[in-house]
């Protein structure tokens, strides 16, 4: 026993030992943190990223406020979020820093109630009511006076949103600051806010399990995770008067609105954009790189470069996301060059 | 008279530099453990000092826990964490208590011994492990109970609430089955510490196999089993993960057993590493520190019990 | 006569009770075998442990990253905890009687009683972000802090069952007092120690809270320590909250691993222990 014993921790500390010599011949490493919104296409992409190039990029999704904080304390290379940094924000950072969109992407707002029929309308003033616990009921007459020959049940409804820092919770809650002065006043805008009722899930795969888990929920997160938990969406009423429902291509129609704002300056607001087709509650997601990375810059310039080709956008629509146009590409590729 | 360790070995001269080398490493050693001790209060101290710099004791009272307008108060977590571990004792002492005179006293000892190793590893199981258990199995449970209180008992505040699986009953109930192998284990331990004589008298005196246990011998052991009691107690307060998964994650204070809430424990867990903002990382660190004068406190009380309990027994049994 | 029937009656009732709370005890644990493998052995193969984790989309992938990492973990947490926890046990049995060995007994119990999300918060105050980055390192380091003060008891109770006179003997036969103790007391304790060790591991090996913001996470196989390194716990809770059934059948899968090796080693070092003290009596 005490033989067998001393060879097991011979043998651990060998493989430690061996796996420090090879890990210090390794290729490179970039480490970057933050926003769930686009986390299963940046999982997708820095797979195939290390397929083609041997370089690993390991990301992990803990919530744009994470991200955001990394960054600044320098504990990761690179940080994903969706929502930008102000004129504010951007002074109390040590170092300047690079905002990059990388695609765009629709907040969809999932829900869980079976057997409606069709597709369930929602109007501004619904969304702010149902978020702000005004409108409890699945079946309450100003639900119903949307959605004619909708089959509601009188379950309660159930409202999920985030429990963590989250750009998807900025964007959300910047359209219902644009679309309800109640709101706006009462609750504001963020990444994190309070909320006046709900439950709160992790990231956006804790929001979208918790709607799955839960018969009358309803939640907002980025398209793709109600697309693969097949999680039916609501259509939403935009600024033109039409309903829309959440797609890569609605959510395109929304960037192409703002663009003109866009091309000043990346971080202009795209939600209750103007346009026909456009969906109101789309936005852009970004990485933060510092204009001087510590370490890594040439790599770093070389992930966000292939971010930008042709085949990585396009993976970026079969998974759901709006890929860029190309006057943002343009842009971009401009800002990436400013990277040494 | 054999010497024993209790009197720590005979201090002899220390002629050889390798003896007084050695035992300056044995103190350094001990120094360490003292010196963690003082970092990790002294790290907690500092880290908090800016949140309760401008709070002060309020955030203690405070109902408000507002990232966006930086306005941070701890009570919705300090309810959570200890309606969960009181129901969660609720629910575990009974049953801990009975296993324990079950198998102190009742079972016979080719049944007693592998069932309280089974019951041990119980406490071995990781917590993430637990939740993710509670989440698919648990909450499904809950759920259907929820569906059943809303149409039957509707008009109870403690079962209100929709039927979303998750919250303060769930947690507690998962935290329940965490903490019982320890009361079961302690209580077993303190009913075996009792003299023989005291059942034999109960006996004696005429009384029924269970008159005896619950009079003379769980009177004597009672102190030991509240010890242990405590002790889970103090284990429950510090439990994250599973509480994280099946809490709700809602800071509010409602009388209802079904609806979310929030443990201390949970916050840090969800929000630390999200933390933008140095007054919301310093809240958090405040509420990591009162997390871990609570947990001390309980922690305190239990040891003095149970420490009374042994020496008891070791002094009766000599 | 009736009363006497009664209180029979009513002791029956309360004895049958206690075997019926003993029951509800053991049935949670059996609950959870059950599920943890019956939802966990599906998704167990060889592509388990020899490859690494796929995106979302892609099918198959394994955990070899996080097995490798929490293995990882506990021999960096051991390397720090258990010299440091067995030289403070060493000296807590030598100088038992002490002022200086009350305080640090104290501190040990101190220690046990800590939440381990609470030295992740330390840990990470102390060195994540002076280092600029979360690590392996920073990881062992949360989770040694976690076995130290169980080493540190189990290493002062083992040497306290090593008879005093062995001790005399080998000091009497003119070894100094340091190859007395090493030799006599510690290796006499051996056995003792490692299971101690080995139960600290096991409890260490299922521990999440404090990785969360130390060794991070790594999609990727990584051994440098200055790295993140990924880890079972902290795997097997992504995968639990996120929302894709394929995700779920990974973190039941990682149960039932990480649940094997807990419990195995557990149970190990039980019948280990148990045969030991037979001998000694």
């Amino acid at each position: 026993m005490r033989s067998t014993l001393r060879l097991l921790v011979i043998g651990m500390v060998a493989c430690l030992m061996l796996g420090i010599i090879t890990g210090a011949m390794a290729q490179v490493k970039l480490n970057g943190a933050g926003a769930t919104f686009p986390e299963p296409l940046y999982n997708r992409w820095f797979y195939d990223f290390s397929k083609q190039t041997g370089m690993q990029v390991n990301y992990q999704g803990i919530g744009s406020g994470g991200g955001i904080k990394a960054i600044t304390a320098g504990t990761v290379d690179f940080a994903g979020s969706d929502a930008p940094l102000s004129n504010a924000d951007l002074t109390k950072m040590p170092a300047p820093v690079l905002q990059i969109p990388t695609v765009g992407g629709a907040v969809a707002l999932a829900h869980n109630v079976q057997g409606v029929g069709k597709q369930i309308r929602l109007s501004p003033a619904l969304i702010s009511g149902i978020f702000l616990g005004q409108i409890t009921k699945w079946n309450d007459p100003k639900i119903l006076a949307e959605n004619p020959g909708a089959n509601l049940p009188s379950r309660a409804i159930t409202v999920v949103h985030r429990s963590d820092g989250s750009g998807t919770t900025f964007l959300f809650t910047s359209y219902l600051a644009a679309v309800s002065p109640t709101w706006k006043s009462q609750v504001g805008a963020g990444k994190d806010v309070k909320w006046p009722i709900g439950e709160g899930g992790k990231g956006n795969p804790g929001v979208a399990g918790l709607i799955k888990q839960i018969p009358g929920a309803i939640g907002y997160v980025e398209l793709v995770y109600a697309a693969q938990n097949r999680l039916p969406v609501a259509a939403v009423k935009n600024r033109a008067g039409k309903y829309i429902t959440p797609s890569p291509a609605s959510a395109s129609a929304a960037i192409k609105g703002a663009l003109r704002l866009l091309k000043a300056d990346v971080r202009s607001s795209t939600v209750n954009s103007s346009g026909s087709e456009a969906y109101p509650i789309s936005g852009l997601t970004f990485i933060f790189v510092y204009k001087q990375p510590a370490a890594n810059a040439a790599s770093l310039a070389k992930l966000l470069r292939w971010t930008m080709s042709a085949s990585a956008q396009q993976t970026a629509a079969a998974y759901q996301y709006a890929p860029l146009p190309a006057d943002l590409i343009a842009i971009n590729s401009n800002l990436i060059g400013q990277i040494h | 008279m054999e010497a024993t360790y209790s009197a720590g070995l005979r201090p002899r001269p220390q002629l050889i530099i390798s003896d007084k080398v050695f035992n300056v490493l044995l103190g350094v050693a001990g120094a360490v453990v003292l010196a963690l001790i003082a970092i990790l209060g002294s790290s907690l101290a500092f880290g908090s000092s800016a949140a309760l710099k401008v709070f002060g004791w309020h955030f203690t009272i405070g109902t408000n826990w507002d990232p966006v307008k930086e306005d941070f108060g701890a009570l919705p977590f300090i309810y959570g964490t200890l309606m969960s571990s009181i129901l969660a004792l609720l629910i575990a002492v009974p049953v801990g208590v009975g296993t324990g005179i079950f198998l102190a006293e009742i079972a016979p000892k080719r049944l007693a011994e592998p069932l309280a190793f089974v019951i041990e590893l119980l406490a071995a199981v990781p917590s993430v492990v637990y939740g993710m258990w509670g989440i698919f199995v648990i909450v499904p449970l809950m759920r259907s109970l929820q569906e059943y209180a809303g149409e039957h008992w509707s008009n109870c505040v403690l079962l209100s609430g929709p039927p979303v699986g998750v919250g303060l009953l769930t947690a507690s109930v998962v935290l329940a089955i965490m903490i019982l192998p320890f009361i079961a284990a302690i209580s077993k331990d303190s009913l075996q510490a009792v003299p023989r004589t005291q059942a034999e008298a109960g006996l004696a005196l005429g009384s029924t196999r269970w008159e005896t246990i619950s009079g003379p011998v769980l009177r004597y052991a009672r102190k030991g089993i509240f010890g242990g009691i405590i002790l889970a107690l103090g284990r429950a307060l510090g439990e994250t993960m599973a509480v994280t998964m099946l809490i709700g994650n809602n800071p509010q204070i409602t009388a209802s057993l079904f609806r979310s809430a929030y443990s201390m424990s949970a916050v840090i867990a969800n929000e630390f590493s999200e933390a933008t903002g140095d007054l919301h990382t310093s809240a958090l660190v405040s509420i990591a520190l009162v997390l871990l004068v609570l947990t001390l406190a309980v922690n305190a009380l239990a040891r003095l019990l149970i420490w009374g309990v042994v020496s008891q027994s070791e002094g009766k049994a000599a | 006569m009736l009363r006497e029937r009664l209180r029979n009656v009513g002791s029956a009732v309360a004895l049958s009770l206690c075997g019926l709370m003993c029951l509800c005890a053991v049935l949670p644990l059996a609950a959870m075998l059950y599920h943890v493998i019956r939802n966990g052995a599906p998704a167990i193969n060889v592509a388990f442990f020899t490859q690494m984790p796929k995106p979302l989309g892609e099918p198959g992938g394994g955990l070899l990253n996080a097995i490798a990492g929490s293995l990882t973990l506990i021999v960096l947490a051991s390397a720090i905890g258990v010299p440091i926890g067995v030289t403070a046990g060493v000296f807590l049995a030598r100088a038992s009687g002490s002022r200086g060995a009350f305080w640090v007994r104290y501190a040990a119990d101190v220690l046990s009683g800590i939440p381990s999300i609470v030295f992740g918060v330390v840990v990470y105050e102390l060195v994540v972000v002076p280092m600029k980055g979360f690590s392996a390192f920073s990881g062992g380091l949360a989770l040694s802090l976690i076995m130290i003060p169980t080493v540190v008891r189990t290493t002062e109770e083992m040497i306290r069952m090593v008879p005093y006179t062995l001790y005399e003997a080998a000091l009497a036969l003119g070894a100094p007092d340091w190859r007395a103790t090493t030799s006599v007391l510690l290796k006499g304790a051996r056995t003792g120690i490692i299971t101690g060790v080995m139960l600290a591991a096991a409890r260490v090996a299922g521990e999440t809270a404090p990785l969360l913001f130390t060794a991070f996470n790594n999609q990727f196989w990584n051994m440098k320590l200055n790295q993140p390194i990924a880890s079972l716990p902290v795997q097997i809770f992504n995968y639990a909250v996120a929302p894709w059934d394929e995700f779920h059948q990974k973190a039941w899968a990682g149960s039932l691993v990480l649940v094997t090796l807990v419990l195995g080693l557990s149970i190990l070092t039980r019948v280990a222990t148990r045969g030991r003290y037979e001998i000694i009596q």
